[in-house]
């Protein structure tokens, strides 16, 4: 089996803005099973911030624990990185974020990671509104523990042991809107096209942009009957619109029909919708909410930008914390003496 | 619409082994450098005798066409060493006695004559020669190789190699009429031949008619020639300083010789700015590594006499103008002539093939440029049981090229005398077999390695310049052999896709290290396919994969272009729709194809 990638890129490969190639975005060879839907992801986490021209020194990724929880090992391994505890990634996101607000926070989860063990954790990051990006690579399967049915596994979901799940799903994206996440979307590890946009866009939003990635298990739950196989999700995946990123530097060059199509500014580029579902109003929660459960309904998988609240405040505005890394803040920033402490007294007297 | 590719089309996955495609004998070179990698080289050895016949002797003096195809030259590196492991094989193979055929005593009744005995011809008589034949070859000089032997110095090619690999020939039982030439095809065919086979070469050195060529006749050499009369001795000195003319790989033997016969000062001097020369890259960097200058856009006006005596030659010098359709002329710069003084020139402008000994009534066509009309497949001549080869054939190659014409030929006289049509050339056999060990495991080493080219190490300059025959070049050892053969990308591990197992999860995508690979939607033409790969596939030379429809409609298409071999494709498919296949192609000899109908 091999263990090292190559060291060879083709001989044309493109630079971006910051003279960085598609592979020094890359990580270690990957472990998961081949074929694993996670692998398209991380490549997907790869592209986007190629084209992002993000400096992989100012990313920091986050994971608790699962096959998911792994895959920050496969992607930009300049980057920082934290492997935490199960289901408590957002934790971790949390103090991190708090303490230096320059980084950009990719967290990466799976279902069990976020809608099991780690549901109260997720809640509360979520309704927190931290800027950060959490992605779900959700297989509907505990796939490190050999495939046992997982929160998000379709209710009459076969799984490769042969029995329908008996329970309803959590569905995660419907749970963000609720917990009042500011960008929400719903992709495919199958498809990158609509996927590493989606990712730009969340990158560039400010405050917590969540991706319900459904990531198949190529092992466990890529079986007729599932749900969560590649097949299946092809076949019954509706885009509410096909999203593109355009960044602020590039004129927007594509004509879209009136009224079926929308942009979204983002605070360094925009996601544009276009062909969009004439029934979703992308700022307004509920209409998301309406048409996830009429394309459930259907019996169809709703995918593509369901909601941006693009004037969010984010955790650090909520609490008005200083506008610098802590590492940043000298002694004198710190304690700043006796004159300060007198008229903090004052102001509780 | 764009079709899937055809790969049971022999020539598709052959194409993809650039080395062995570019190699006129076709040799299965990544087969036989993964032997040399498992010190298996008496192995490699043989894969090579049975393709090229003279490994010991390509492996010191092949063009090479092979490395500068290698795929490492298009990621931005230096081709593998091919040639020069090939010598490893030959350096370091057990011997090899006991695997070579054995003369057949039972003759099969029909004669064949071999004019010439270089390179072409000695493989006729390999090929033949153990299907019964018998063979008899006529050459004028005392022993065989041909120009292998009488141009191409001892320093670059030790007698013994040369005469190890011809001896195996001879040695099948080939009956030599050596000092012999052949001066009458006409009364060569009356000697009742079956088939007469021509392979005497390009031995016309080209002259430089200029003033004072006839009065210095004594001091100016035809390159070939003289470097012959080195070879076989009647030569044994030569002035102090020498001009060398011309710009090719003989002139790169005749400035070298020169050093070792006794003159100090060589010089060779071109006509064409330096990067049109002829010669092979590396033949001039160890010409230069010798001391010898090559003086470049001088155009030779005459030869200077003093006194009755080549005291030197005048030049002109040019500089090069190009057309816009590419042409090159030397436009004079108008200075006075240069004077290079020297004591004797080597006139090394060209050779060419020579036939006052094939009358022009008995049949065989001849073109306006007096070359005999060969068809480039069968090698047959317009007089059915004549056929040339090698040099003969189509003017001057070089050796494998001739190896190449000698086997056709070979296949070709075979068919004519069993009464079968020449023009029926047998397919060449193939095989396609999976690589696959176990989950994720090849039986080939699938990493790649990173390391530059490794340096054949050379004799020191001052020593081997003393003695002739002492091979400069000292070859690999065994371990940096294995490091050099580990560089091989092994492109004859073909990666063959099945439309019917591939689900699209996009692992092979992902996983690709120079994005070989893409997904998309039908296209009308190939020109729009080579558009929206994930790198545009602009090498035009290299092929796409197509593959038929997938479940989505979309078609795989691979760029063969920068592939690596490295088989994380198959190793990151979880349906196998991906595998790595060894593909072995065989060019079919002569008695093979019988074999086969004979099963």
């Amino acid at each position: 089996m091999s263990y090292l990638k190559p060291g060879f890129s083709h001989p044309h490969h493109q630079q971006n803005n910051l003279g960085l190639y598609r592979k020094d975005y890359e990580g270690a060879l990957s472990t998961l099973c081949a074929g694993c839907g996670h692998d398209s992801v991380s490549a997907a986490i790869v592209q986007a911030c190629f084209e992002a021209d993000v400096e992989p020194h100012r990313v920091a990724k986050l994971s608790g624990i699962g096959c998911s929880s792994k895959t920050p090992n496969y992607f930009l391994n300049h980057a920082h990185g934290f492997n935490s505890v199960h289901g408590r990634m957002p934790s971790v996101a949390t103090g991190a974020c708090m303490a230096n607000r320059e980084l950009i926070y990719v967290g990466v989860s799976g279902d069990g990671d976020t809608a099991s063990i780690g549901m109260g954790q997720f809640a509360h990051v979520a309704r927190r509104n931290l800027n950060m990006v959490y992605l779900v690579e959700n297989n509907g399967c505990y796939g490190l523990t050999k495939g046992q049915d997982s929160a998000t596994t379709d209710m009459g979901s076969v799984s490769k042991a042969g029995r329908a799940s008996p329970f309803e799903s959590i569905d995660l994206v419907a749970l963000a809107l609720q917990l009042g996440a500011t960008y929400v979307a719903r992709g495919f590890s199958g498809d990158k096209e609509q996927l590493v946009p989606l990712i730009r866009g969340a990158l560039a939003h400010r405050g917590f942009a969540f991706i319900d990635i459904i990531s198949p298990c190529v092992t466990f739950n890529n079986n007729p009957g599932s749900t969560k196989g590649y097949e299946y999700v092809r076949e019954h995946m509706q885009a509410v619109g096909q999203a593109d990123f355009i960044p602020v530097r590039e004129e927007v060059t594509a004509s879209y029909e009136p009224g079926c199509s929308v942009e979204v500014a983002l605070h360094d580029g925009s996601v544009c919708l276009n062909k969009i579902d004439p029934e979703l109003d992308i700022s307004d929660r509920a209409s998301a909410l309406r048409l996830l459960d009429s394309y459930k309904e259907r019996g169809e998988i709703l995918t593509g930008l369901l909601h941006v609240d693009r004037d969010s405040e984010d955790l650090h505005d909520t609490l008005e914390t200083a506008d610098r890394p802590l590492r940043d803040l000298s002694e004198q920033d710190l304690c700043p003496g006796q004159v300060a402490l007198d008229s903090i007294n004052q102001s509780c007297r | 619409m764009v079709k899937a590719t055809d790969t049971a089309n022999p020539e598709y996955f052959h194409r993809v082994v650039d080395c062995q495609y570019a190699c006129p004998a076709h040799t299965p070179v990544p087969e036989y450098i993964r032997l040399i990698a498992a010190g298996r080289y008496t192995d490699a050895y043989m894969i090579n005798w049975e393709s090229n016949v003279f490994p010991g002797i390509l492996g010191r003096t092949c063009d090479r066409p092979c490395e500068p195809a290698c795929r490492r030259g298009r990621l931005d590196q230096e081709p593998v060493a091919i040639c020069r492991l090939k010598r490893v094989a030959a350096d370091m193979k057990e011997s090899v006695k006991a695997r070579l055929p054995q003369p057949v005593q039972e003759k099969n009744g029909k004669r064949v004559a071999l004019v010439g005995a270089g390179p072409a011809s000695l493989t006729v008589a390999r090929d033949l020669l153990p299907l019964g034949y018998a063979i008899d070859i006529y050459d004028e000089q005392p022993a065989g190789g041909g120009f292998m032997r009488s141009q191409i110095p001892s320093f670059r090619l030790p007698e013994e190699v040369l005469d190890e690999e011809v001896g195996y020939i001879l040695d099948l039982g080939a009956v030599t009429h050596f000092n012999q030439r052949v001066n009458s095809l006409k009364g060569l065919l009356a000697e009742q031949y079956d088939a007469v086979f021509i392979g005497s070469g390009a031995p016309q050195g080209r002259d430089l008619q200029l003033p004072g060529r006839a009065e210095a006749d004594a001091n100016i050499h035809l390159g070939i020639n003289w470097l012959a009369s080195v070879a076989f001795g009647h030569t044994e000195s030569i002035g102090k300083r020498v001009i060398v003319l011309g710009g090719g790989n003989t002139a790169m033997d005749c400035c070298r010789t020169a050093l070792r016969m006794g003159a100090d000062e060589v010089k060779v001097v071109v006509r064409s700015p330096r990067p049109e020369m002829k010669a092979s890259p590396w033949e001039i960097e160890d010409a230069e590594r010798e001391g010898v200058p090559m003086l470049q856009n001088h155009v030779p006006l005459e030869f200077v006499l003093e006194e009755g005596r080549l005291v030197g030659m005048r030049f002109d010098r040019v500089r090069p103008v190009y057309a816009d359709d590419g042409r090159r002329t030397l436009v004079s710069l108008g200075e006075p002539p240069v004077l290079i003084e020297c004591d004797d020139v080597c006139v090394a402008i060209g050779q060419d093939t020579a036939f006052p000994w094939i009358e022009r009534d008995i049949g065989i066509e001849f073109d306006q440029h007096d070359r005999p009309i060969v068809d480039k497949a069968s090698f047959q001549s317009s007089l059915g049981n004549v056929f040339f080869g090698g040099d003969a054939a189509f003017g001057p190659e070089n050796i494998i090229t001739a190896v190449a014409h000698g086997h056709q030929a070979a296949v070709s006289i075979d068919l004519l005398l069993r009464g079968q049509d020449v023009n029926l050339r047998p397919p060449p056999g193939t095989n396609l077999i999976s690589q696959k060990m176990g989950l994720q495991e090849w039986t080939y080493d699938s990493a790649v390695a990173m390391d530059e080219r490794y340096r054949v190490p050379h004799r020191d300059v001052a020593e081997s310049l003393h003695n002739r025959k002492l091979e400069v070049e000292l070859g690999f050892e065994a371990a940096s052999a294995f490091r050099e053969a580990q560089r091989c990308l092994n492109c004859d591990v073909q990666t063959v896709f099945t439309e019917t197992k591939c689900i699209e999860c996009d692992a092979c995508i992902d996983i690709c290290p120079t994005d070989c690979l893409t997904f998309t939607p039908k296209a009308e033409t190939e020109k729009e396919l080579r558009q929206v790969t994930r790198v545009p596939a602009r090498n035009l030379e290299q092929p796409l994969y197509v593959s038929d429809d997938l479940p989505t409609g979309r078609l795989m298409v691979k760029d063969e272009d920068v592939c690596l071999h490295c088989g994380l494709c198959a190793e990151r498919c979880p349906t196998a729709a991906w595998d790595m296949q060894k593909f072995l192609y065989h060019v079919t000899k002569a008695g093979e194809a019988r074999a086969e109908e004979a099963v």
